[in-house]
């Protein structure tokens, strides 16, 4: 099974330790493979690292062994996670078990597909734009993006730092949410954490399988008409009955505006690229990683070890280095910074007056294998929906509202910092229908 | 991009609607360290140059004004157990007596 979809790119066991009596007893969990396994290959998707095997354990690695989860290998991703498809794997494209012709979505795909065909109870993600939502989407499980700082980054093999948080995927949005209770709080190891009970003006609880209670009475439920413009009609309408059922159950839905997010593609990818081309200059043949034969001098080597990068990496590490450069900086990067700005404000203020946001979580259904890999802008535009939560730094979560021709639809669900609590609560609702 | 002939000049004629040529691409690659080959410069030119088009709409945007309510996170500096040299040798392709071997610096 796991052959045909290419879900894991290592199939190897990380036991819990000895008699685990923890809330993950039991459980098995794919991770992606850009989190970090002391002693188990961590290739990130790439030719880079294909061999590279780390000589310690990420945060969240330690802590689900810690509750008493066994870890059952690593999965498929696209390279250094920079795709939407994870078709840009050096390691071939995961099948999507809903349509084994069809991508599961990217950039955490293997983990998605892992879960959706039963290899995996739970899997980790990581999402920088939205590469745990989309494919949670495209495969018809659940997926959670934590808060920024809600997470430990730590051993997560880093792309863009500002904009990425380690999430869940899983079956059902309970046991989603108890992973995120595994995983959640601050690390000393990773300075950007923060303990969500103590932070001024948040009332956070941190159990979060206690709030999927499917209780959305009275709860006031967002509709931003800027995500669903655009969006395929057959997505649309599964969306729209999914919220139509929450309102039977007592939600109240209100329409909102949010202008600033017809740039969030944009900024996401000036900011994602700028500081991808800053975190890949690491990779250089000589503490680690690939290594070109070479009889240049330092340049040289460096450039030829660096070919080994796939084309999606290379594109980005490019207009990344373009961006900041001399005379574009202010063009493309302030501006991006300002774009963020804006898409923050405006979240802000329309939590003054709405408890969610409900959107789909992606405007089309799954791609089929091979159909935007050669038309790069058509796969950024896909995670229009995704990218201003990350921008926001806030908490989304992506459910299954259902199919359509025969393909699973994500309800996409995003909340105010760390309000974690009531985006899984609503997506409790969802699921319940 | 601009496309004048100087590739990188600095000079920023954001103005121009964007073009990508050979030289820019061929310099933004030795600027990141990374080699292309033709087909690859080729690729890259009109790609760039349409997702760049597209990146144009940030021009839209207002300037706004950002609140980070950041503080910094400091603590005094404290000698941990960390890798021992061979942990951190394992992963190097090439180790000379313990160091890293890096590749001829001219």
């Amino acid at each position: 099974m796991s052959a045909d979809l290419n879900a894991f790119i290592t199939e190897e066991r990380i036991e819990s330790d000895a008699d685990a009596t923890g809330p993950l007893a039991d459980a098995t969990v794919a991770v992606k493979d850009n989190i970090s396994t002391a002693g188990v290959t961590t290739t990130c998707g790439s030719e880079m690292l294909a061999d590279y095997v780390p000589p310690y354990s990420a945060t969240v690695v330690e802590r689900l062994t810690d509750a008493g989860a066994t870890i059952v290998g690593k999965a498929n991703m696209d390279e250094f996670g920079m795709g939407t498809t994870t078709e840009t794997s050096a390691f071939g494209p995961t099948r999507n078990p809903a349509d084994p012709e069809r991508v599961p979505g990217g950039s955490s795909g293997g983990s998605a597909a892992a879960v959706a065909a039963g290899e995996a109870d739970i899997a980790l993600g990581s999402d920088t734009g939205g590469s745990v939502r989309c494919p949670a989407a495209f495969c018809g499980v659940v997926g959670i993006k934590p808060t920024y700082g809600l997470v430990s980054r730590y051993g997560l093999i880093a792309y863009a730092n500002s904009l990425e948080q380690i999430g869940p995927i899983a079956g059902t949005v309970e046991e989603a949410a108890a992973a995120l209770s595994v995983i959640a709080g601050p690390d000393p190891n990773d300075g950007t954490t923060r303990d969500p009970t103590e932070i001024d003006g948040v009332d956070a609880g941190t159990d979060y399988a206690a709030a999927a209670d499917g209780d959305v009475d009275g709860l006031t439920v967002g509709i931003p008409t800027e995500l669903f413009d655009g969006a395929d009609e057959r997505v649309v309408e599964t969306v729209e009955a999914a919220i139509a059922d929450l309102q039977t159950q007592g939600a109240e839905t209100t329409e909102i505006s949010l202008p600033s997010v017809e740039h969030a593609v944009q900024a996401y990818y000036v900011i994602a690229m700028a500081e991808a081309s800053s975190n890949l200059a690491r990779f250089d043949g000589v503490r680690y990683g690939y290594r070109a034969e070479s009889d240049g001098n330092w340049n040289e080597a460096f450039a030829e070890t660096r070919e080994a990068f796939g084309s999606e990496v290379k594109r980005r590490i490019l207009l990344g280095t373009y961006a900041l450069s001399a005379g574009y900086h202010d063009k493309y990067y302030e501006k991006a910074q300002d774009a963020r700005a804006w898409v923050r404000q405006d979240f802000e203020d329309a939590f003054e007056a709405v408890d969610v946001i409900a959107s789909p979580t992606m405007p089309v259904l799954p791609f089929e294998l091979g159909e935007s890999l050669d038309d790069p802008l058509r796969m950024y535009l896909a995670d229009a929906n995704t990218t201003p939560v990350n921008l926001a730094n806030l908490p989304a979560i992506s459910v299954p509202a259902g199919e359509a021709d025969g393909l699973p639809v994500g309800l996409q669900l995003v909340g105010p910092k760390f309000d974690e609590e009531t985006v899984i609560r609503a997506a409790s609702a969802v699921e319940d229908r | 991009m601009s496309d004048t002939s100087e590739p990188g000049d600095g000079s920023g004629d954001a103005g121009n609607p964007s073009t990508v040529d050979t030289a820019e691409v061929e310099h933004v690659a030795e600027l990141a360290r990374v080699n292309l080959d033709d087909d690859e410069i080729d690729q890259f030119v009109d790609q760039f140059a349409e997702i760049l088009e597209y990146f144009e709409a940030l021009d839209e945007v207002p300037e706004t004004e950002r609140e980070e309510s950041l503080v910094n996170v400091m603590r005094p500096d404290e000698v941990e157990e960390g890798l021992t040299q061979a942990e951190a040798l394992a992963n190097a392709e090439k180790t000379e007596d313990g160091f890293f071997t890096g590749p001829k610096v001219s």
